[in-house]
């Protein structure tokens, strides 16, 4: 009878232990979603809702500064490609003089800025930017656009010579993760951070053969 | 009364070398608060350090010093175990005295 | 005096800019180096001890019997193994958190008022002070944050998901600016947090004096503007977020000597 209950209680623990290694560990991303939903509170413009995560910020979080899988890489690309929409009139470069101040204007979207607006919003750029010769004050986050327009050989942005480089361009502002899927620029266009007048004059600053830029 | 100075004075051959750290906010007056409104000037204007009581420096502060200002120099013919005296004197009339050894 | 170094200082930066660009950064670290004597946090400290060392709050007592994880009352070396776990209130908490537990349990403030207050008013202001002194009686000390109660790895990993969560308008994460070794924004070289940028760096340079403010920032209030600036909504003082980060960025900061508090720009 002993024996017999030692066994079973063998058995037993046997089992439990199974039990235990097939156990999984702690759910990570619920434990993840709860820390950040109960730790943020919405102030001014900056509201809760932003936490929420689009395709692209979700996946591009989760592989921690490597690439996601390839296949979901292409498809963020695809559908950043798609919500890309070209200037309503067909002209794609503005005033550079009005791209630089944009340039350097930092300020807009924070919890301490008064509107949301495309109007009330700085392009950012020195921030991760070289642009001109002339300003030091930049970042290196993102590569040198010192002599953008001049490196690729753009002699009139508006000719139809031009046209591959310059929608490509384009394409970048309005939506960077069309050709890097968690490329680290934000996205002007389609989050609705700059207008099309905006972006314009930021396709001046870069292409336009005057600008300081390719000087 | 203000918060009070930090003093370290060092002697070091015939000369002690003296900082001092003042707690003071420094305010130029054209500065505006969140409403509009301009917030007062309020700066130190004259500056005296003494050693074993006698002045050997004077200095008429205005309004570019910047806030919480460190002001360093070195007195010839100071020792270790002489005293240093800091004063300041604000344009409110306000006023900080405080003292230090020369180590 | 310091009008006059400020002058020759920018002289020195405009002459720099001429030549390439990294003489501007190096004479800013110049400047900076010649403002690191005469650190204004010292005034932060000396307030800091008398604040410890004051009978304050409704039950008028001092925090001379805060535990700040070596025990009650020892403060040198507390501020490099923090952020830990205490049994106290089963939670791991940073220097921050731990003040308001304190500053509730032994001193009888109301700690949930003292986490809404703004920054650099009423009680915030005590606290800043308080984390100036603590830091600096672990001034030269190297970090040694524990991992070894289960919390205190659960929050590591948290904080690891934390610091890569891209999020708000403009998509950024904690690792948009300190994900990679040797970036900066305009100016302002960024360390990398994913590991021990170095000694005096990063997690090891908080609490700092900002010149450009004249404020004393402790590290919740640093995060709180990292947030600010990524468009993020507005993180909660001591929340759980910023405690799990802590612990992220102090655990990969292991053995990065400590040189708070330090002066910033």
């Amino acid at each position: 009878m002993q024996k017999i209950k030692a066994l079973a209680l063998a058995m037993a623990a046997t089992v439990v232990a199974g039990c235990a290694s097939l156990t999984p560990g702690p759910d990570y991303d619920a434990l993840l979603k709860k820390m950040m939903d109960d730790s943020f509170r919405s102030e001014g413009i900056a509201t809760k809702d932003r936490l929420v995560q689009d395709a692209a910020n979700e996946a591009c979080s989760k592989a921690q500064g490597e690439n996601p899988p390839d296949e979901i890489v292409a498809a963020i690309q695809q559908a950043a490609l798609k919500s890309v929409r070209m200037p309503s009139d067909g002209k794609f470069t503005g005033d550079w003089r009005e791209g630089e101040k944009l340039a350097q204007n930092g300020r807009g979207m924070t919890w301490s800025d008064k509107t949301a607006l495309p109007k009330d919003n700085g392009g950012n750029c020195l921030n991760c930017h070289q642009v001109t010769k002339e300003e030091v004050s930049y970042g290196t986050i993102g590569p040198s656009l010192y002599h953008y327009g001049k490196d690729r050989g753009v002699q009139d942005p508006e000719s139809m010579e031009s046209r591959p480089i310059v929608e490509y361009t384009w394409t970048k502002i309005y939506n960077s993760k069309s050709y890097n899927a968690c490329s680290g620029m934000p996205r002007f266009g389609h989050g609705g951070l700059l207008d099309e007048m905006q972006m314009k004059h930021l396709m001046a600053l870069i292409l336009d053969p005057k600008s300081p830029v390719n000087q | 009364m203000a918060d009070p100075m930090r003093i370290r004075a060092q002697a070091a051959g015939d000369k002690a070398t003296v900082r001092v750290l003042m707690s003071h906010e420094m305010e130029t007056g054209q500065r505006k608060d969140a409403s509009g409104k301009v917030i007062p000037a309020w700066f130190i204007q004259e500056v005296t350090a003494q050693l074993n009581g006698k002045t050997v420096l004077t200095a008429q502060w205005g309004p570019s010093v910047a806030k919480n200002p460190f002001l360093q120099f070195s007195v010839k013919g100071a020792k270790a175990g002489d005293k240093i005296t800091m004063s300041w004197t604000d344009n409110k009339g306000d006023k900080r005295s405080d003292e230090a050894t020369v180590s | 005096m310091r009008k006059l170094c400020i002058v020759l200082a920018l002289a020195a930066i405009s002459a720099g800019a001429l030549a390439q660009d990294k003489s501007a950064a190096d004479a800013i670290a110049e400047y900076r180096a010649m403002l690191a004597d005469g650190n204004p946090a010292d005034l932060f400290e000396a307030k800091g001890e008398d604040l410890w060392k004051k009978k304050r709050g409704p039950k008028n007592a001092t925090l001379e019997q805060c535990d700040l994880g070596k025990g009650p009352g020892v403060v040198k070396g507390a501020f490099v193994e923090l952020p830990r776990w205490f049994a106290d209130t089963g939670k791991v908490q940073d220097l921050e958190s731990r003040l308001l537990t304190c500053m509730e349990n032994i001193q009888g403030f109301n700690s949930k008022s003292i986490a809404e207050t703004p920054f650099g008013q009423g009680e915030q202001v005590t606290i800043e002070g308080l984390v100036a002194w603590i830091s600096a009686e672990s001034k030269g000390m190297h970090f040694n944050v524990p991992q070894t109660h289960a919390q205190e790895k659960m929050n590591y990993e948290l904080g690891k998901r934390a610091f890569f969560y891209r999020a708000g308008p403009y998509d950024f994460s904690c690792a948009s600016c300190h994900g990679q070794a040797g970036k900066r924004i305009r100016l302002q070289d960024l360390p990398e947090l994913t590991k021990n940028p170095g000694d005096g760096v990063g997690f090891a340079a908080w609490p700092a004096y900002r010149l450009s403010s004249g404020e004393m920032w402790g590290m919740q209030r640093r995060l709180n503007d990292c947030y600010r600036q990524q468009r993020f909504p507005y993180p909660g003082y001591a929340s759980d977020v910023t405690i799990a980060l802590g612990v992220y960025m102090g655990v990969n900061a292991k053995g990065a000597e400590s040189v708070a508090p330090a002066l910033k720009r």
